[in-house]
């Protein structure tokens, strides 16, 4: 078998079922509290994913599901390692439900699905591979959180503009290694 | 159950299952629809608080049933069964060792902590399906935020009864945005939808999920000079003395007397075991 | 000393076993095979195929012998065990032209190519009680004859020949399925024939019963209705052809219906379409009404308020193992509801100065 073929096939979650369950109640901890940030790290994705980003498409996408590569995510092996884990079609930006690379590689926001005033829900979800991920920086406010907390954002401006679009709008995981935050468009962001 | 997957629904579903959870958290209180599965319960009878468990439980969990505030109705029990079976997660019937609380109309009369997930049953998720049946109408009131027509009828309650006539299922505003139906918990619950854990509603029939994160802004519905009023029977437990708890009424014989006892009876349990005795109650061993 | 009810787990696990016993009945009595349900209540067992949504007449004998012969319970079993079954892939679409059909009828043409087959039919039977039937009897067996080898041509056929019926249009698309997706309104016609034909076989044929005497009217001819077996056949990719994976016994329902003609149509017939598991007539008919019915938006027809034209009450309360669920939670406790309707009836009437009667608890 070739080196290739091992990292496609290699990576996975070894116990699928337990091991999304937990991955799950990670993500979705996340999401529920913006600015908290969880161990990730159930998968081992080929480079230059990280593994909290890889364990969150093994949790979450599937055929029904298409992922947006981005700049340099979009590599041989990780198409094959994304089609033999959750065979997940890969498409582009203005059809994905979930994107992952780097802020810079996902940039601009405007393609993106930011779902119907009918369905809201019908939005992409982007996992935003970070260099540094910690409880400092941008203020949050709104749901999951209880005064206020603090999170490194990649583009605070962005963001901010993201969320006037509530109830539409975007989400985003933040990972970083093993490391995973979230951010909804329901928090209010000021600069910190 | 060996035959089964973990949590009983396959992994398709629970990824399905999963992805609606993550867009509730991030609409408070929109209603997100979902390919709800056929279970191995009649729908009405949690399904949709099932199918949110079954894709929310790790099997290290300690998961908890109540229907009605009880661990012991029969419904609580055939559903702590399954997962015990399915999902192998401890059970308890202590609202404070819980991780995950699966409720039919209540909420535990205990403050839940942030680590803790708190599961409703909900039969009709649209707050304003009584007022308009069509789910193509509603989905547009919604969308445009037009919730006049749940006024109107809050008003016609006042003007005919001199009061809001709506007692459990009490519609609330989320966030500032979406109305929503807590599920049919009396309207006495209804100051605990803001809290500490995270909120999931699950209506398999009705195909919605939906969901509250910590600590969000829930505003019952009312008026200035019609102020909402969370309401119990004005006695204390008979069993535990509590007097901020909600209760329920029992006829005790044939001349109809009555008992009010805690609805949670988690809850009395520990008020008897800390030493409080009520009317008809006695000392603890 | 009040104690409160405990026990929810015995109670439950007495229950079962009491049920396993009743369902058993009298052992004095040969029990039921699953065979003997399967050949001598075949129709029961159709409708369980049909509105289980699963082919597998072995399995919907058995739901019928634990449900009790409650058909609708025995639908449940096979929906809730359908559920967990992995999806290999799809089938081709199944061509009921070349059904080979155990009946063949047509009420709009006195005779056809295959001609009027009238097959296994109650129609004709007088409904007198059978008493040779309370003991065993052996049945004599029916006559033969050789069976038609061509194909059986639709009757709509010979009516699109002379282009005097709507022409369906033809789509390669992947029909939804409303088992894996959440239903949405407005729904195609795909999403509507589903909903149909795993209905509720009472409900849809309610419906189909009131546009016949006036609601949303629109005077159905059984163009055909056929029943028989039709293979089916699915691509292997790795073969890079469709073979035959076994064959299934359809009951096949196309009505003709008036239609005055639009502003881009001229005048013509029109179609409802019924296709169901199994021999399961009442069922196909019902369905091919509905569907005509439901189908006024798309040939310009007007809304005429009629309950069978409405999509979004249909689809949302055709669903037997749905309704059966909600109708039946309502004897799940509710004590705690009725409490607070309790305290706000009694608060109401305080307020609107009636005495009260005696004071609770006292």
């Amino acid at each position: 078998m070739s080196v290739s073929l091992n990292r496609a096939y290699g990576g996975g979650f070894a116990d699928p079922a337990v091991d999304s369950a937990r991955a799950f109640r990670a993500a979705m901890n996340v999401m529920a509290k913006p600015g908290e940030i969880r161990d990730l790290d159930s998968a081992q994705p080929p480079a230059p994913l990280s593994a909290a980003a890889g364990t969150l498409l093994l949790t979450l996408c599937d055929p029904e599901t298409g992922v947006y590569l981005a700049g340099a995510c979009d590599t041989p092996e990780l198409r094959g390692w994304l089609a033999f884990h959750t065979g997940a079609p890969v498409v582009a930006a203005a059809e994905a439900d979930f994107a992952v690379g780097t802020w810079a590689e996902l940039m601009p926001l405007d393609p993106y699905r930011i779902g119907t005033s009918e369905y809201p829900d019908r939005s992409a979800t982007l996992i935003v591979e970070m260099d540094a991920l910690e409880q400092a920086g941008a203020t949050l406010r709104g749901p999951g959180i209880k005064d206020s907390a603090t999170l490194s954002l990649p583009d605070a401006a962005a963001l901010a503009g993201n969320a006037m679009l509530y109830p539409l709008g975007l989400d985003f995981f933040f990972t970083c290694g093993g490391k995973v935050a979230a951010l909804p468009r329901s928090t209010a962001i000021s600069e910190g | 159950m060996s035959d089964y997957n973990f949590a009983y629904l396959d992994e398709q579903t629970k990824r399905m299952i999963r992805r609606a959870i993550l867009k509730g958290l991030a609409v408070p209180g929109y209603q997100v629809t979902f390919a709800s599965r056929e279970m191995p319960m009649p729908y009405g009878w949690g399904t949709g608080g099932v199918q949110v468990s079954a894709a929310t439980l790790t099997p290290e969990d300690t998961f908890k049933v109540i229907d009605q505030g009880s661990d012991d109705t029969t419904n609580a029990v055939s559903i702590r069964k399954f997962f015990e079976k399915t999902a192998r997660v401890a059970v308890t019937e202590e609202t404070e060792k819980a991780s995950v609380i699966q409720t039919r109309h209540r909420i535990p009369e205990a403050a839940l902590t942030e680590d803790q997930i708190l599961v409703y049953q909900v039969p009709i998720p649209e707050p304003l399906r009584f007022l308009e049946p069509r789910e193509t109408e509603t989905r547009k009131m919604h969308a445009l935020q037009e919730y006049g027509l749940m006024h109107v009828k809050l008003y016609e309650d006042i003007s005919q009864h001199g009061a809001i006539a709506t007692s459990y299922a009490y519609p609330v505003k989320v966030s500032d945005r979406y109305v929503m139906d807590p599920s049919p918990i009396p309207k006495f619950d209804n100051p605990k939808l803001e809290m500490a854990a995270i909120q999931l509603f699950g209506a398999g029939r009705e195909q919605r999920i939906y969901a509250v994160p910590p600590w969000t802004p829930v505003v019952s519905l009312d008026f200035e000079d019609y102020p909402f009023e969370a309401t119990k029977a004005d006695h204390a437990c008979d069993l535990c003395d509590a007097e901020d708890s909600y209760l329920d009424e029992v006829i005790l014989d044939d001349a109809g007397n009555r008992m009010f006892v805690c609805s949670d009876t988690d809850y009395c349990r520990a008020r008897r075991e800390a030493g409080h005795v009520g009317r008809l109650g006695e000392e603890a061993a | 000393m009040y104690v409160a009810v405990k026990g929810g787990e015995r109670a439950i696990e007495n229950a079962h076993a009491w049920l396993a016993e009743e369902r058993r009945g009298d052992t004095s009595v040969a029990e039921l095979a699953v065979a003997q349900i399967r050949e001598q209540l075949s129709l029961a067992v159709n409708r369980v195929m049909a509105e289980g949504s699963l082919y597998d007449p072995d399995l919907a004998a058995l739901a019928i012998k634990q449900a009790r012969g409650d058909l609708i319970e025995a639908i449940f079993l096979i929906r809730a065990y359908r559920t967990t079954l992995p999806r290999f892939g799809a089938t081709n679409p199944v061509e009921t032209g070349k059904m080979a059909c155990d009946r063949r009828i047509s009420a709009t043409f006195k005779d056809a190519p295959g001609g009027q087959v009238l097959g296994p039919t109650f129609d004709y039977t007088h409904r007198l009680l059978d008493f040779k039937l309370t003991a065993e009897g052996e049945v004599p067996e029916a006559p033969t004859a050789e069976p038609r080898h061509e194909p059986t041509p639709h009757i709509t056929e010979f009516l699109q020949g002379e282009d005097i019926i709507q022409r369906e249009p033809e789509s390669e698309a992947t029909p939804g399925d409303l088992t894996r997706q959440p239903m949405s309104y407005p729904s195609g016609r795909d999403i509507r024939l589903q909903s149909l034909t795993r209905g509720d076989e009472g409900f849809v044929l309610g419906l189909a019963y009131s546009t016949q005497r006036g609601y949303a009217r629109n005077h159905a001819f059984v163009g055909e209705l056929r029943i028989g077996t039709v293979a089916v056949e699915m691509e292997i990719p790795e073969l890079g052809f469709a073979i035959e994976i076994g064959e299934v016994e359809l009951t096949e329902c196309e009505t003709v219906n008036q239609f005055a003609g639009s502003k881009t149509e001229p005048p013509q017939f029109t179609r409802g379409y019924g296709l169901v598991f199994g021999q399961t007539e009442r069922k196909a008919i019902s369905m091919a009404l509905v569907d005509r019915a439901l189908r006024w938006r798309e040939l310009g027809e007007d809304d005429l308020g009629a309950a069978a034209q409405d999509e979004e009450f249909v689809l949302s309360h055709s669903d037997n193992i749905q309704a059966t669920g909600f109708l039946e939670h309502i004897k799940l406790p509710h004590y705690v509801d009725f409490q607070s309707e309790l305290e706000l009836v009694r608060k109401l009437r305080r307020e609107a100065g009636v005495e009260e009667v005696r004071e609770a608890a006292e």
